[in-house]
C-alpha cells in the first residue's frame, strides 16, 4: 500500500496539491487498488469528522446577547424616537416662550421708566435746562454733556414747536430729552446710546400705549429713540418720522 | 478597501455570521458549555475592541478564530489542555492495517467518533476541526494557529493517525 504517493494523499484530498500533481495523482489512484482503498478510507473519515464535528449549537438567547453586546447602537423603537422628538420640541418652544417673555418684560420696564421720566419733566418747575425754540441753539448745548450727537428735525409747517432740552438718565447712562409742543400737548423725545440701554430691547416698537401715553421707539445709527406723550398716536408718529428723516440727512 | 474605515456596524456584519461556527469550535476546545459561552463572549468583546487593528483584505475568519484560540490558551482549561503539547517529542503513532472508517458511515456510530475526537489532545482536535469542519485551507490554518505550513501538514497527519488509532481501539471494544 505504501508508495511514493501515499504521503500526498491527505494533501490531495484537502485540495492542497498543485494542479499538475493533482492530475497525476488522479491517474495513479485509478490504477492503484491499494491507494484507491486508502483514499476511500480517508474520504470516509473526512466526511464522518465533518459531520460529527458540527455538534454544538448556540441558543437563540445567547446569540442575541452577544449580538447586542457588539451592536453599533441599541435598536430603538419608533415610539422612542417620537417621544424624543416631542420632548425636544417642547424644550425648544419653552426656550422661545421664556425668551419672548423676557423681552416683553424688558420692554415694559423701559417703557415704564420712559413714562416716569416724561411725567417728571411735565411736573417739574424747570422742565428744560436749555430754553429755545431754535434747534441750532439746542443741539450745540448738549455738546460735552452727553457721549454722542444727534440731528434735530426742521419743524416748518409741522405744527410742532421745540420748547427746549435737558440731560436725562436711563439705566445710569446719560441721554438727551427734547420737549416739543403739539397744540396743547407736550411730547418728550429721548435719545440714548443704544448699547447702554437694555440689550433685550432690540426691536422697533411701532406706536404703542404705555400708561395711557402714546410711545414709539426705534434704533437708528447706534442710538435708541423714544417719543412719548399724551398727544394722539398720529402726532407721535409724525414727530418720530421727522426725527428718522433728520437722522438720515 | 485597504483604506476603508471599519465601523462598528461592519464588525457586527462580519462577525455575527461566524457565531455558530465559533460557538461549536469553542465547545470542542473547552468541552464545557458554560466555559464555551464565556470564551465566545470574550472573543467577541476582544475582537470588537481590537477591530481597528484588523487589516482589511486579510482573512477575517482566521483572525476571529485566532482570537478565540488565544483566549482559550490563556484560560485555565486551555493552559491545562495545551501543557502536553510537544511537537518534536510526539511519538509517531503506528499506522493500522484495519479500516475502521467504513463503520463510521453508519449514523449510530457518530457518538463513538465524537468521543474519540473529544479524547484527542486539544492541539490535534483543533487542527482537525479547522480542516474538516471549518474547511480552512492550510494557509488559513497556518494563520489561525500561527504555525508554519510544514507544521500544519505534519500536525494534521498525526492528528488523523491518532484519531484512526483511537477509533480502532474503541471499535475493538464494541
Amino acid at each position: 500500500m505504501s508508495d511514493a504517493w501515499t504521503d500526498k494523499l491527505d494533501l490531495y484530498l484537502d485540495g492542497e496539491l498543485a494542479s499538475a500533481e493533482m492530475r497525476e495523482l488522479d491517474v495513479h489512484v485509478r490504477s492503484c487498488p491499494s491507494c484507491a482503498a486508502d483514499v476511500l478510507n480517508r474520504v470516509q473519515l473526512k466526511r464522518a469528522v465533518h459531520s460529527a464535528g458540527k455538534r454544538y449549537r448556540p441558543s437563540a438567547e445567547f446569540h442575541e446577547r452577544v449580538r447586542r453586546s457588539v451592536a453599533s447602537e441599541p435598536r430603538r423603537s419608533p415610539m422612542w424616537i417620537w417621544l424624543t422628538a416631542a420632548v425636544a420640541l417642547v424644550l425648544v418652544l419653552a426656550v422661545l416662550a421664556i425668551s419672548a417673555r423676557q423681552r416683553q418684560l424688558a420692554e415694559l420696564r423701559i417703557a415704564g421708566e420712559i413714562a416716569d421720566l416724561h411725567v417728571a419733566t411735565l411736573a417739574s418747575t424747570n422742565p428744560v435746562d436749555v430754553i429755545s425754540t431754535d434747534r441750532h441753539t439746542v443741539k450745540p448745548w448738549f455738546a460735552g454733556k452727553i457721549p454722542f450727537t444727534f440731528n434735530l428735525p426742521e419743524l416748518e409747517n409741522s405744527g410742532l414747536t421745540l420748547l427746549g432740552g435737558r440731560v436725562t438718565y436711563l439705566d445710569q447712562s446719560p441721554g438727551a430729552e427734547l420737549i416739543y409742543q403739539i397744540r396743547k400737548h407736550q411730547v418728550s423725545v429721548f435719545i440714548f446710546n443704544a448699547r447702554q440701554v437694555d440689550q433685550a430691547l432690540t426691536s422697533d416698537s411701532g406706536a404703542r400705549k404705555t400708561l395711557s401715553f402714546n410711545l414709539e421707539s426705534w434704533e437708528q445709527d447706534g442710538l435708541r429713540y423714544f417719543v412719548i406723550g399724551d398727544a394722539g398716536a398720529e402726532d407721535i408718529r409724525s414727530l418720530a418720522e421727522l426725527f428718522k428723516k433728520a437722522a438720515r440727512s | 478597501m485597504a483604506e476603508a474605515r471599519l465601523t462598528v456596524a461592519s464588525f457586527e456584519e462580519l462577525a455575527m455570521p461566524l457565531f455558530d461556527q465559533l460557538y461549536n469550535f469553542a465547545n470542542w476546545l473547552t468541552q464545557d458549555r458554560s466555559e464555551a459561552e464565556d470564551l465566545v463572549q470574550e472573543t467577541y468583546a476582544k475582537a470588537l475592541k481590537g477591530f481597528s487593528s484588523f487589516q482589511p483584505g486579510t482573512n477575517f475568519r482566521a483572525w476571529m478564530y485566532r482570537i478565540l484560540r488565544n483566549t482559550f490558551l490563556t484560560s485555565r482549561t486551555g493552559l491545562k489542555a495545551m501543557v502536553a503539547i510537544d511537537e518534536e517529542d510526539a511519538s509517531e503513532l503506528p499506522s493500522g492495517t484495519e479500516t475502521p472508517e467504513s463503520v463510521l458511515l453508519q449514523r449510530s456510530q457518530e457518538e463513538l467518533l465524537q468521543n474519540a475526537m473529544e479524547a484527542l489532545p486539544v492541539h490535534f482536535r483543533e487542527i482537525l476541526l479547522l480542516c474538516e469542519v471549518e474547511e480552512m485551507s492550510y494557509l488559513q490554518i497556518s494563520e489561525t494557529l500561527s504555525i508554519p505550513m510544514g507544521t500544519v501538514m505534519s500536525r494534521l497527519a498525526r492528528a488523523r493517525r491518532a484519531l484512526r488509532d483511537s477509533l480502532k481501539q474503541r471499535l475493538a471494544m464494541v
